[in-house]
């Protein structure tokens, strides 16, 4: 059916057929509802349309039980469509911890992607099937959305924080990537594709030519190297120790653990917590170190700070989840300079 | 029959020079100046229309440059949302019937009320004058940190119009709680006031109560862009999506600015074609204040795509499908209202059911919106524009076109030609129909909103939605040509051509200046059209019993 294949986008993730599925279910619903209230107000205009002998409507004012049983019902099934639609943005919410990550920086207008690998590419993200990825996602100027129809998927790139996608493909192919955020002059051309392609083509894919940007070295350093050295060239090394004793907090293994602040409050480490100690050190003082820490704000790029965060992440896993990185975690010894 | 009777005064005809316009304080006569004003909005918001319609015709940007496209979207936007929607109904029908339906010689604050219309018009033109010299394109929306920091067009002038005129809105919406707490008729107790009444209140505190924050809200975006505060800009600590919340904690609850009105015309219209009591008045009643209170709560409906708490969305879900059922059970005693009523299809009744048509789509598809996983798929794509359509311009904008042919009679005293009427209700239905249901479509599959270019395979929807603005504009072009000519040419309306119940209708078409020669007492319920019936048929025997 021509038409049909129009009115949906394909279904390529564990997610779309579930968006769909709740989709068919509300058009049933509201279908109905809908022509059965125009279904009843044409068959009153008709039954009770004025003629000799109905001159003037019969005295009704109402009726307490028919007010209560379309408060009820229609609250009653809209609760369950509620459930139904949070599930689902619960499931969306939550990244397996076993994801494939990848990180974006979208800019007027553009999306620039950071494979793990090392690889680079613009306005293109190539993924394998049926593997989980996570995009952590961050913007350099205004707010974007990234925006994949064929995933049943979107969420804003804002900059100054970190925001996350997450999806699995279940179909290779090239689907459209959208800005869906409203971004200024080129708007509508911020876009580009999803490439899903099979694991093996992927690896290849992956090991072939290095960055795309074509630029100097660094396009070939994976993410973590490359964090890894900025963490030297920018002296975080110095108090940063992999030992206790040093000026700052030691970061081997603190990732995904809670820390005490010097508020008493507690915080989680995760991605935006060490973009934001980076950018803003003294936002939010680990407990027991003083407030030295210089501020990087304004002097790394998105790209940098992510690589720091990857850096800093992959301290604390003797395997980093991106199973294919070429990257050996380093040992917390051998990260002091 | 006397023949020598004296031309009778009404607020039409008891001056004629141009300053009694303008320096009127009749709520009448300022009720037909917003009308003025607010259709030659509609025209340049229309317009604007046309631009984006006639450039989404093909999927390559071929009309007009992207900047351009970019601004005619904005311009749209804001005209049709800030200087025509939020106006429209309460400003011209709600200012000229409230006195009347209440039994008031006036407003509370008649002068009040002259500069409201001086506010709105400074604000407007401050509006245009800044979007015609340069534009701004943004979107109406305004959001940062494009707005405050990005943007090179004119942003601040722009902003400033939709600043002072929120205080029109403001002024309004106090008028009127005023009137109706201080100034109803002896006997007009709460619950014998016309459901429009009850719709205007719930309106008049939505409007004093959210206006301020758009105020300042815009405000910010002037100082942050002129004076680089970084309120909303994050590498000085800011946060752009702060102006998410308090951009949306005016404009969800000015979406009920526009459609609450427009459920007070439907629950006057209904039971007078029906020529029967509003089924549930006081279901109606509650309904619109319920709508008015949750309203305020649901402004994160907007940002179930941005980083908010995942809980905080749960939240704002739950209420948004909550202020749902006061507008499914205004729909619901609407339609029972009609039960073994005694129906005739003039033109006002033919524009309510293309409200109910239309607002019920708009209302249903809201609820694809608001469930959260749905929402992340067409959040920002075609989807929520037809989805917004359907209730900003089908449901309030059809309201506001039965509302205006159900009172022209009452306003102008000219009956307007019926077959005409129908007629235009019928092509603005299909019309309407034509542009944006394909949109729905085109949202689902995947197309974004904004977008001056979009992939072929979208084309074909964007044909049938231009197609249906053509249509849908012819249609709101014929109520202009026979509303105006129904000024000289039409037939005298009488005093209550429709037969209706409520005070308004007791008074000369058009109303003398000054409304009411004594205040009326009422004694009775509203929409008791089984009663007014009796009581026409008991005249006419005594009567026929005295010849």
């Amino acid at each position: 059916m021509l038409l049909s294949l129009s009115l949906f986008p394909p279904q390529a993730s564990t997610n779309a057929p579930e968006v769909d599925a709740l989709y068919t279910f509300m058009v049933a619903l509201c279908g109905l509802t809908a022509l059965g209230v125009i279904a009843a107000m044409t068959f009153f205009a008709i039954r009770y349309r004025r003629r000799p002998g109905n001159e003037v409507g019969a005295d009704i004012h109402g009726s307490t039980a028919l007010e209560i049983f379309w408060t009820a019902i229609p609250f009653a099934i809209l609760m369950f469509v509620f459930a139904w639609g949070a599930s689902l943005y619960f499931k969306l919410s939550r990244p397996p911890a076993d994801a494939m990550e990848v990180f974006v920086v979208g800019k007027q207008w553009m999306w620039k992607i950071q494979h793990m690998e090392g690889r680079r590419e613009i306005n293109t993200l190539h993924v394998p099937i049926g593997r989980p990825v996570k995009l952590t996602m961050t913007s350099e100027d205004v707010i974007h959305a990234f925006y994949v129809p064929a995933f049943r998927v979107k969420a804003d790139v804002v900059p100054g924080r970190y925001t996350t996608l997450w999806f699995q493909p279940t179909q290779t192919g090239e689907f459209h990537l959208f800005c869906a955020e409203y971004c200024g002059t080129e708007h509508s051309r911020m876009g580009g594709s999803i490439v899903v392609m099979q694991p093996a083509e992927y690896e290849a894919w992956l090991a072939a030519a290095p960055g795309s940007g074509g630029g100097p070295a660094p396009a070939n350093l994976t993410p973590v190297e490359m964090g890894k050295k900025l963490f030297t060239e920018k002296a975080c090394s110095t108090c940063h120790q992999p030992t206790p004793g040093g000026v700052g907090p030691v970061l081997v293994g603190i990732f995904g653990h809670e820390v005490e602040l010097a508020t008493g409050a507690t915080v989680k480490v995760d991605e935006a917590y060490i973009r934001e100690s980076i950018l803003t050190p003294l936002a939010k003082v680990v407990k027991g170190f003083p407030p030295a820490m210089p501020t990087f704000g304004g002097q790394l790029t998105e790209e940098q700070v992510m690589s720091l965060v990857a850096y800093v992440k992959s301290l604390s896993n003797a395997a980093p989840p991106a199973a294919a990185a070429p990257a050996p975690a380093p040992a917390p010894t051998a990260a002091a300079n | 029959m006397q023949t020598s009777e004296p031309k009778k005064l009404n607020y039409l005809n008891v001056e004629h020079t141009v300053s009694s316009w303008l320096l009127t304080v009749d709520h009448k006569r300022i009720g037909i100046l917003y009308l003025v004003s607010i259709t030659f909005m509609f025209l340049i918001g229309g317009l604007m229309a046309a631009t984006i319609r006639t450039e989404l015709l093909t999927p390559a940007g071929d009309l007009m440059s992207s900047d351009t496209y970019n601004k005619a979207f904005t311009l749209h936007g804001i005209v049709m949302v800030f200087f025509f929607l939020v106006p429209s109904i309460p400003a011209t029908l709600g200012n000229f019937l409230l006195p009347l339906m209440i039994g008031a010689k006036d407003l509370a604050f008649p002068r009040l009320n002259l500069l409201s219309w001086y506010v709105y018009m400074v604000g407007a033109s401050i509006g245009i004058f800044a979007t015609v010299t340069g534009g701004l394109d943004t979107g109406w929306t305004l959001y940062t940190p494009y707005s405050t920091a990005y943007a090179t067009t004119n942003v601040v002038l722009p902003a400033l119009g939709i600043f002072i005129t929120g205080f029109s809105s403001i002024l309004t919406g106090l008028n009127f709680i005023v009137t109706i707490h201080k100034m109803r008729a002896p006997g007009l107790t709460w619950f014998r006031l016309p459901l429009f009444i009850w719709a205007h209140y719930a309106t008049s505190m939505v409007m004093v109560l959210a206006t301020p924050v758009i105020a300042i809200t815009v405000l910010m975006v002037a100082l942050d862009r002129g004076l680089g505060l970084g309120i909303f800009d994050p590498k000085a600590g800011g946060d752009p999506v702060l102006f998410q919340h308090l951009f949306w904690f005016y404009s969800h609850p000015a979406v009920y600015i526009m459609i609450l009105p427009a459920m007070g015309v439907i629950s006057e219209v209904i039971p007078c074609f029906s020529k029967k009591k509003i089924f549930g008045y006081n279901f109606i009643a509650a309904s619109s204040l319920a709508i008015a209170v949750l309203g305020f709560l649901v402004w994160g409906h907007h940002l179930f795509t941005t980083p908010q708490s995942m809980y905080a969305a749960m939240a704002f879900s739950i209420i948004s499908f909550a202020v749902a059922v006061p507008s499914a059970v205004k729909t619901f005693n609407w339609t029972a209202t009609m039960y073994k009523g005694s129906i005739t299809l003039e033109a006002p009744m033919i524009y309510a059911f293309g409200f109910m048509g239309l607002f019920l789509v708009g209302g249903l598809t809201g609820l694809f919106l608001g469930a959260l996983g749905l929402d992340l798929h067409v959040h920002d794509t075609y989807f929520v524009v037809a989805h917004f359509h359907y209730i900003m311009v089908g449901g309030a904008i059809m309201a506001y076109m039965a509302g205006l042919h159900f009172w022209w009679p009452k306003m102008t005293g000219k009956m307007y030609p019926e077959g005409p009427a129908k007629a235009a209700a019928l092509i603005i239905f299909i019309g309407f129909n034509l542009t944006f249901f394909p949109q729905f479509l085109a949202g689902y599959a995947g197309m974004p909103r904004r977008y001056h270019e979009y992939p072929p395979e979208f084309q074909i929807f964007n044909v049938l939605s231009t197609a249906g603005a053509s249509v849908l504009a012819i249609g709101y072009m014929l109520p202009l040509f026979y509303l105006l000519w129904s000024l000289k040419y039409g037939r005298a309306a009488g005093p209550n051509p429709w037969g209706a119940t409520g005070l308004e209708w007791m008074l000369d078409s058009p109303p003398s200046p000054h409304n009411f020669d004594q205040t009326p007492v009422v004694t009775w319920e509203p929409y008791d059209y089984p009663e007014a019936h009796r009581r026409a048929a008991d005249d006419a025997a005594s009567e026929a019993a005295r010849a």
